[in-house]
């Protein structure tokens, strides 16, 4: 099953430019991915509260739909429902009815009766979400939790939003994606969202073998050397490496690759001193990153992890707004 | 009708002589209410001999209208820097109508912790109120037909003017 997603972002806007789905950054104006980051800038400072909690979802019912698991990005999703106050329903449908031959349209009836107000969709075939999206009853807001080699939003965003607290904007910004960019989901929405920003390059780093053909259209420049892509950036992003491209004769060997793409110190050397260093995890030590960069005084893995609460707690409050929120009813709140 | 900066600075400073009238031990923190809230609380911190603790609050995440307006689009973060545990809190806003608000700001200062009391101090009173809640110190009541409404501007200066409201509010 291939589902195209459709060119526009016309499905995730409201009439007046609101958000109701959050699938792909590609295509949504630069003031609304600001929003994101400011409304996230809020939630950060929920999460260091003695209640980490807000009532704004009160009420609401969240579904997470994983059809290709995940552990990490799923917990952060139901941290963040529950932070906002939501009840969460975690459905694993890898392993559930689909393999009893249940369709997804199925699937997604029996979801909407049970009163669902969100779907969080992770899915292998790129465009899934968008399908959900186009198919649920109105009122309930879909956001895309990465699909195929497609888009991964949530993920780019809370990168984004890493950047900006670490380098204050985007102006002028060199940002350096290194290593599997050609089956990276994180990496094309990471791309989109830095153009939008306003980066001042986007450098992409890696063996041609894992390049996407004509990926320069995407507004980026390409390099295959580490120490020449490297150079006076200020941002490093390190792709994880999937084991399971090794079969596939892309790669020679996990200790090539490491030799030639890996970041460890004497690599970062090239990087401006201020670099920082990123990664959506879950890392594979030794094989694109080395511990003593991992674990070292520029990286920033793990307050990406923090940020990504925040920023999935702006996306689920703003889509539901947008689901909710009449747009007669703009202006100013009740006093 | 308007109120000019002298006009608006006549107010404050009666707030803040009530205010310190009223203060007690041990002595209150502010906490404005954003934006229009922190503007006056601003305000009210400067008249005294003594500032006090100063917080802002942005109450968007508690608001009980969220099912039918959504999300305000500029939230700010709320910035508590003393400890809520224990504290007497003065509660600052603009304008206090229905009460609903206030009533937000409350919800929000006890996931904070578990203040010892909490006052509230407005600019205007514009009545309306659909909660049990009152100002115990306030610059000015005004007596509103329902579509009017007091629209503070600032920080500085502070100026307020009455407005008819859009008949879709």
């Amino acid at each position: 099953m291939t589902l195209a997603p459709p060119p526009s972002s016309r499905v995730q806007l409201t009439e007046d430019g609101k958000l109701r789905h959050f699938l792909s950054v590609e295509h949504l104006p630069r003031s609304l991915l600001e929003d994101i980051l400011d409304t996230a800038a809020s939630f950060v400072d929920v999460g260091g509260r003695a209640i980490k909690k807000v009532p704004l979802l009160r009420g609401k019912t969240v579904v997470n739909l994983f059809f290709e698991s995940s552990t990490r990005t799923r917990s952060t999703f139901e941290l963040a429902a529950k932070r906002l106050s939501a009840d969460v329903l975690n459905l694993d449908i890898a392993k559930s009815a689909t393999s009893k031959g249940e369709t997804l349209l199925d699937t997604l009836r029996n979801l909407e009766a049970m009163a669902a107000d969100m779907f969080v969709v992770r899915h292998q075939d790129s465009g899934a979400p968008f399908f959900i999206a186009n198919e649920v009853t109105p009122r309930v807001a879909v956001i895309n939790a990465g699909d195929g080699r497609h888009a991964h939003p949530t993920q780019a965003m809370l990168d984004m939003y890493t950047i900006r607290h670490y380098k204050g904007g985007f102006a002028g910004l060199r940002v350096a994606i290194v290593g599997d960019i050609l089956h990276s989901r994180v990496a094309r929405s990471q791309i989109h969202a830095l153009n939008i920003l306003g980066a001042e390059e986007v450098r992409l780093i890696g063996p041609r073998t894992l390049l996407p053909t004509d990926v320069e259209q995407l507004g980026v420049t390409v390099f295959t050397d580490m120490a020449q892509g490297l150079k006076d950036v200020d941002v490093v992003i390190m792709l994880r490496l999937q084991k399971e491209r090794m079969d596939s004769a892309l790669l020679p060997s996990e200790g090539e690759f490491f030799r030639l793409y890996g970041l460890n110190n004497e690599k970062l050397r090239h990087a401006r001193p201020d670099a920082i260093v990123m990664h959506p995890g879950p890392i594979n030590r030794g094989v694109e990153i080395a511990s003593e960069v991992a674990d070292g005084p520029r990286s920033v893995i793990l307050n990406q992890v923090t940020f990504g609460i925040a920023v999935r707690m702006a996306v689920m409050s703003m889509t539901i707004s947008g689901q909710e929120s009449n747009p007669d009813h703009g202006g100013d709140h009740g006093r | 009708m308007r109120w000019n900066q002298a006009q608006i600075d006549s107010l404050l400073d009666g707030m803040a002589e009530a205010l310190t009238l009223d203060s007690g031990e041990p002595p209150p923190s502010l906490v404005g209410i954003q934006s229009g809230g922190a503007w006056v609380a601003e305000a009210l911190n400067q008249r005294l001999s003594t500032p006090l603790p100063l917080g802002r609050l942005d109450v968007s995440f508690y608001r009980d209208d969220f099912d039918t307006r959504g999300l305000k689009r500029s939230v700010k973060p709320s910035d508590l820097p003393f400890d809520v545990d224990g504290a007497n809190l003065v509660l600052v806003d603009d304008v206090l109508m229905t009460g609903r608000t206030i009533r937000a700001a409350m919800n929000e200062l006890f996931d904070f912790g578990r203040p010892a009391s909490i006052r509230l101090a407005v600019l205007f009173d514009i009545g309306h109120r659909q909660l049990p809640i009152r100002a115990d110190i306030c610059g000015e009541t005004l007596a509103l037909p329902p579509h009017q409404r007091v629209e503070l501007a600032g920080p500085a200066p502070l100026t307020a003017e009455i407005r008819d409201i859009r008949p879709e509010e």
